[in-house]
């Protein structure tokens, strides 16, 4: 596979560039980017969690990113990257057992993927929004 | 047909059959409750002081959720990227010093969240 001098002139496999893009290969794609989004988000975790043990001073300024434009932003991110990718891997859990790898049920997937996590990230904010009390 | 099965068992060019495969699954699996316990931990302390947040997360079983899903996400998170690695990064070098980076990467974020909550629990 890294092997170079293997692959000198060797006919290659069309790659995404030839396909017309369609739905699954875009959910596939996006899996990919939020499990990478994932991390990303492990890293703010991570910062919270330090901030809340090293004391009150670096949890205010932990809080105010968080509360500041592109800290929402970047939460809401997260937010969505994340259940979309927990949507996404169950998914991909129902496939591992064999079931719903028919042409319908993928695209059913695919939709209950791109929808629950929109439409449950927003649930998620509306109720933290709700529970905070307006700002 | 006979199946040559000795040669398929826990080998692979990995040596280690599907045994990265099957970790995968089951953190992936763990994950689902934990990441769900997360989400309605942090949405119902938005806006919580200092102290209310830190009194929380001190309980030993948010503690313990924390802690299983960070150990959980951790290894979760260190397969994914070099699988990602693995697809991309051709140049062997490189390849080997990406996963490595991941992987410090993934113990990194890791260790310091499992330090954090094991000082919010234990420590002054």
């Amino acid at each position: 596979m890294g092997n170079s001098k293997l692959a000198a002139d060797r006919p290659l496999s069309p790659h995404l560039q030839i396909y017309r893009p369609m739905l699954t290969m875009l959910m596939s794609i996006a899996h990919r980017i939020t499990g990478f989004g994932n991390a990303v988000g492990f890293l703010l975790l991570a910062w919270w969690l330090v901030a809340i043990a090293a004391g009150p001073e670096q949890y205010a300024v932990v809080s105010s990113f968080f509360a500041s434009i592109a800290g929402r932003a970047l939460l809401f991110l997260f937010s969505w990257s994340l259940i979309h990718h927990m949507l996404g891997g169950i998914r991909h859990l129902i496939w591992d057992t064999g079931h719903g790898l028919d042409k319908v049920s993928i695209e059913i997937f695919a939709w209950t993927t791109i929808i629950g996590s929109t439409a449950l990230t927003i649930l998620v904010w509306l109720v933290g929004y709700a529970l905070r009390g307006g700002s | 047909m006979a199946t040559p099965l000795k040669r398929v068992r826990g080998l692979g060019s990995a040596r280690s059959g599907t045994e990265t495969f099957w970790r995968q699954r089951v953190t992936a699996v763990a994950n689902v409750p934990l990441v769900i316990f997360l989400i309605l931990a942090i949405v119902s302390h938005i806006g919580a002081d200092y102290g209310t947040i830190r009194g929380f997360i001190a309980q030993p079983l948010v503690a313990l959720a924390f802690l299983a899903l960070i150990i959980s996400a951790a290894i979760h998170m260190r397969i994914g990227l070099k699988e990602i690695i693995e697809d991309y990064v051709h140049d062997e070098g490189a390849k080997v010093l990406a996963i490595l980076l991941a992987t410090f990467f993934a113990a990194g974020v890791g260790l310091a969240s499992v330090v954090a909550i094991l000082k919010i629990s234990f420590g002054s």
